[in-house]
């Protein structure tokens, strides 16, 4: 899936073990994840009727994918007739082939590309390259991600898992603009990227992007950027391709301001974004052929699962990422998925399918943190947990079923009752120094044991009388 | 008022210091305690993903507790777990957690104990955002006299155990497990208290496996404690 990712599923608790070993890593994502974190829980404070907001958002969402057919081909109609193209793909080959068509055909070798997690999720810099076409990425994190031949760890801030001084030394290495007096000092690395990038900007004749919204109602497409590289590639080049998953629908402008509200605020902490840009088909200023992607991609099939759809809401705002202790301890990366933390937890194993990721699922504590925050309000424990067992049907291990089974017994009424007299009678020994160690020995407890002793239990002191 | 204890089936096993605290402090405000049958809620199933395990337990817990007002558990785990069953209303509105109960039905706060330690709170995710019990632990807390409640630096983080994930991530579990046991050996505190004892038997299991002298306690446990 994307970006380099690896195509064999690589179980997360293998990943996240390597992952843990970096100190650099953990200490780089626990400063970022706090800042952001207390950035978007400042000005969520403010907005008195933020619940409200969530409850709409979600209500929105929800309404509108209960009637995706109608309003995607209102879509269609109204960006059709305004003069753009609409193309349809049911998967990331369609896609890809569809944008490469359009620069083969324009002629075209390097395009320049806004932020777009639709386009890393279906590999289109990869896809471009096997036809010597360059996608060169503007987002400042995304191109520190390019040039280190990384694939992003954070769906909004790609760069997370990396300091200033790792960027600097990468700019001098690998930027020709780049001077090797440069400091960590943020300006003048965003001063190095940008003069860099300026010279791309001019000299691009096409660009991708993905896009945050899609509005039936008149065929409009949104894009909501902090940089404003984005506005310079959706208005600079001749042709503008953009992949949009059709889940981004919303069916009138009225809906857009709950999201305009809920996206800022949640993703960056900010009341409002510096650039919100919107195009409806041709005409005007800017790109003379305005073309769409409509993807599935598996999206249909998510929407297809009763519980599973809520992932669909999903308006990749990341605030799930920077407050979930697991991501803060293991990084994106981990997740062998463009989509990382705890959306990604769920919506990767449903766009994949069944046996896919089956270990996400699994990467939570179900600790709610994610649920709080989510500002379309997706309940993600429980789609966590509806995963799960969905995965436990086709792929858990036959002794984990047995177990499971034993201890459904085990628990039951007389189990209980039986079970209780034995470590009743056994509490002096449980904890005892030779079972601590007899347990070092054990698969599963070997796993408990490694961190942890077996806890003292407390046992109710029998009555004298 | 007829109140049924939900023990819990990690508190039947190897806490009953906890079911009997529970019944001690509910005992010394007067409530009429029937006595049940105790099944497991079926919780560990459901979250790792095997919900049809866990039908037989919840139909077992509704029926042996029908012919209470309330189930009061000293677990906020296992109470916000059988509050989800969404399809069984006349269960979910008879579940409280212990705190809940004494706050907001017996109104008190104050429910005559005594612990002469100094103690920090973890506050347990499922505390917070499942059954969402917010500061009454706090409130039973620092009403107890003698007690000195110290604030745990990052208490609302969760701390790791989060049932099977803390075998089958278990790399993951024991680093969220550091972080939470370095919080808590910055405060002073002597004994780590929580609502719920799964939380309390993974911290517990780490401090005894760092050889620290810091030990963990259930919240019912400090509110049955006379001193």
């Amino acid at each position: 899936m994307g970006k380099g990712y690896s195509g064999i599923p690589i179980p997360f608790p293998v990943l996240a073990k390597e992952a843990l070993k970096d100190s650099q890593l953990r200490a780089n994502l626990k400063r970022a994840t706090s800042t952001i974190r207390d950035k978007r829980a400042r000005v969520v404070a403010e907005v008195k009727d933020w619940e409200a907001l969530r409850q709409a958002g979600h209500d929105i969402k929800m309404a509108a994918l209960a009637d995706l057919s109608t309003h995607l081909a209102r879509f269609e109609r109204e960006f059709t007739e305004a003069g753009g193209t609409v193309h349809w793909a049911r998967n990331s080959q369609e896609a890809c082939e569809i944008i490469t068509k359009i620069a083969l055909d324009n002629k075209i070798s390097e395009v320049v590309k806004v932020k777009s997690l639709t386009t890393d999720e279906i590999s289109l810099n990869e896809h471009l390259a096997k036809y010597a076409i360059s996608a060169k990425e503007t987002d400042l994190a995304e191109l520190i991600i390019q040039l280190a031949d990384e694939h992003p760890s954070h769906i909004l801030v790609p760069a997370i898992h990396k300091n200033r001084d790792q960027i600097r030394d990468l700019f001098v290495k690998e930027i020709p603009e780049a001077a090797s007096t440069l400091t960590n000092s943020p300006t003048e690395l965003a001063m190095t990227a940008r003069t860099h990038l300026r010279k791309k900007f001019l000299s691009a004749h096409m660009a991708v992007s993905g896009a945050n919204f899609a509005i039936a109602e008149s065929g409009t497409l949104c894009v909501v950027e902090s940089e404003g590289n984005g506005r310079m590639c959706l208005t600079l080049p001749e042709i503008l391709v953009s992949v949009v998953g059709i889940e981004k629908i919303l069916p009138t402008w009225n809906d857009l301001e709950v999201f305009l509200q809920l996206l800022p605020r949640s993703a960056t902490g900010e009341r409002m974004n510096p650039y919100t840009s919107f195009w409806t088909g041709e005409g005007g200023d800017g790109p003379t052929q305005r073309h769409v992607i409509l993807l599935d991609n598996g999206r249909v099939q998510t929407l297809a699962d009763e519980v599973g759809r809520e992932a669909l809401a999903c308006i990749r705002c990341s605030a799930c990422m920077n407050v979930c202790p697991v991501y803060e301890h293991t990084g994106g990366h981990s997740y062998n998925s463009v989509y990382p933390g705890p959306i990604g937890a769920i919506i990767t194993p449903q766009l994949l399918g069944p046996g896919q990721a089956k270990t996400l699922p699994f990467a939570s504590t179900l600790c709610g943190a994610c649920y709080d925050v989510c500002p379309v309000k997706i309940n993600i424990p429980k789609i966590l947990v509806h995963l799960r067992a969905i995965e436990n049907r086709d792929n858990a291990g036959k002794l984990e079923k047995l177990a499971m089974r034993a201890a459904a017994k085990a628990l039951g009424p007389q189990g209980l009752k039986i079970l209780s007299t034995v470590t009743a009678t056994l509490a002096p020994f449980i904890a005892s120094a030779p079972l601590q160690l007899l347990v070092r020995h054990i698969p599963i407890a070997r796993q408990w044991s490694a961190f942890r002793n077996i806890p003292t239990p407390r046992f109710v002191k029998k009555r004298t009388r | 008022m007829k109140v049924g204890i939900f023990a819990t089936c990690i508190n039947s096993l190897y806490y009953t210091r906890t079911v009997e605290a529970t019944r001690t402090v509910l005992d010394r405000l007067g409530v009429l305690i029937v006595d049940t049958e105790q099944v497991c809620c079926g919780q560990m199933h459901i979250n790792s993903g095997y919900p049809e395990l866990a039908e037989p337990l919840v139909d077992r817990v509704e029926r042996n507790f029908v012919n209470c007002d309330f189930i009061v558990a000293p677990s906020a785990s296992c109470i916000g777990s059988l509050r989800e069953h969404e399809n069984r209303p006349e269960l979910v509105a008879k579940c409280l957690d212990l705190s809940e109960f004494l706050v907001d039905i017996l109104k008190v706060t104050d429910v005559g104990a005594t612990f002469n330690h100094r103690v920090t709170l973890h506050t347990t995710c499922h505390s917070l955002r499942v059954a969402k019990l917010g500061d009454k632990p706090q409130q039973l807390l620092r009403e107890v006299r003698g007690l000195d409640l110290i604030e745990l630096p990052e208490a609302d983080a969760c701390c790791g155990f989060g049932g099977t994930f803390s075998v089958k991530n278990s790399d993951v579990s024991g680093a969220m497990l550091h972080d939470k046991l370095a919080n808590i050996l910055s405060t002073s505190a002597e004994y780590v208290v929580s609502a719920d004892n799964s939380c309390l038997m993974h911290i517990g299991g780490g401090l005894q496996k760092k050889g620290t002298l810091i030990e963990v306690i259930h919240l019912a446990e400090i509110l049955a404690s006379r001193g």
